[in-house]
């Protein structure tokens, strides 16, 4: 069933925003409240909002399910690849080889409170995108797949 | 007798439940050992401001990647669910 003009305009303006926090919260997980989890699932609600506001036909078209199977396969894919990386540089499994390396993230922390810097954390950032984009392909095709188990009923 | 047995072990449950605060004070948690190292090597070692970011991903990574892997499960197992009903085998 499709939404009014009202609700379609307000989702439009509304995605971005909702599109931008939720990265936001994936690419500060290392410094702030949240993390991969909680960001993906802010993202995820984005599709959301898209399902609730247009019809079955246009949501198939601005939500494609094989894009959102590819970014759940890829999160998981880059997530257990950063556990082995580090075992490629001789460490142990999920050992974060990255931080206080100088390399990607490897920037030192100053101990005691602080703001904190971005370029921290060595592959915590990484994992964090890795399950972030991981969630946001996994909620948004559970959303798909169900919205086209009741599509025969409003149609 | 089943019913007996139910209502004994569930009471059983419950008195221990409400022993626990005769052997624990509140906000003294029993093993706290762990929490102290993370909180004095959490930045230098992880290098992280969010310790418990650091201990999600670093510390307990592997536990992490199970908890992935149960989401990736799920997601595939809801596909096959509905991919099995019509109208949900297209792209």
């Amino acid at each position: 069933m499709r939404m009014s003009k009202i609700v379609r305009t307000g989702a439009n303006l509304l995605y971005p925003f909702i599109l931008i926090f939720g990265l936001y919260v994936i690419m500060h997980g290392h410094l702030t409240p949240g993390g991969g989890f909680q960001g993906g699932a802010v993202v995820a609600t984005a599709a959301a909002l898209v399902i609730v506001a247009y019809s079955y036909d246009e949501v198939a078209g601005m939500l494609k399910k094989t894009a959102m199977k590819a970014r759940e396969s890829i999160g998981l894919l880059l997530f257990i690849g950063a556990g082995i990386a580090a075992l490629v540089v001789g460490a142990p499994f999920f050992y974060n080889f990255l931080a206080n390396s100088g390399l990607l993230f490897g920037m030192p922390v100053i101990p005691g409170p602080n703001p904190g810097d971005l370029n921290t954390a060595g592959v915590i950032p990484i994992m964090n995108i890795a399950v972030g984009i991981e969630v946001w392909g996994g909620l948004a095709i559970i959303l798909l797949y169900m919205l086209s188990g009741i599509r025969k009923e409003e149609s | 007798m089943k019913k007996i047995l139910t209502a004994i072990i569930f009471l059983v449950l419950v008195a221990g439940l409400c022993a626990i605060p005769a052997f624990l004070a509140f906000g003294e948690p029993a093993g706290s050992d762990m929490d102290q190292y993370f909180i004095a090597h959490g930045q230098s070692e992880a290098a992280a401001n969010n310790i418990v970011t650091s201990i999600v991903f670093d510390y307990r990574g592997f536990d992490t990647l199970g908890e992935s892997v149960v989401l990736f499960t799920a997601v595939v197992g809801v596909g096959l669910m509905f991919r099995s009903m019509k109208g949900g085998n297209e792209e």
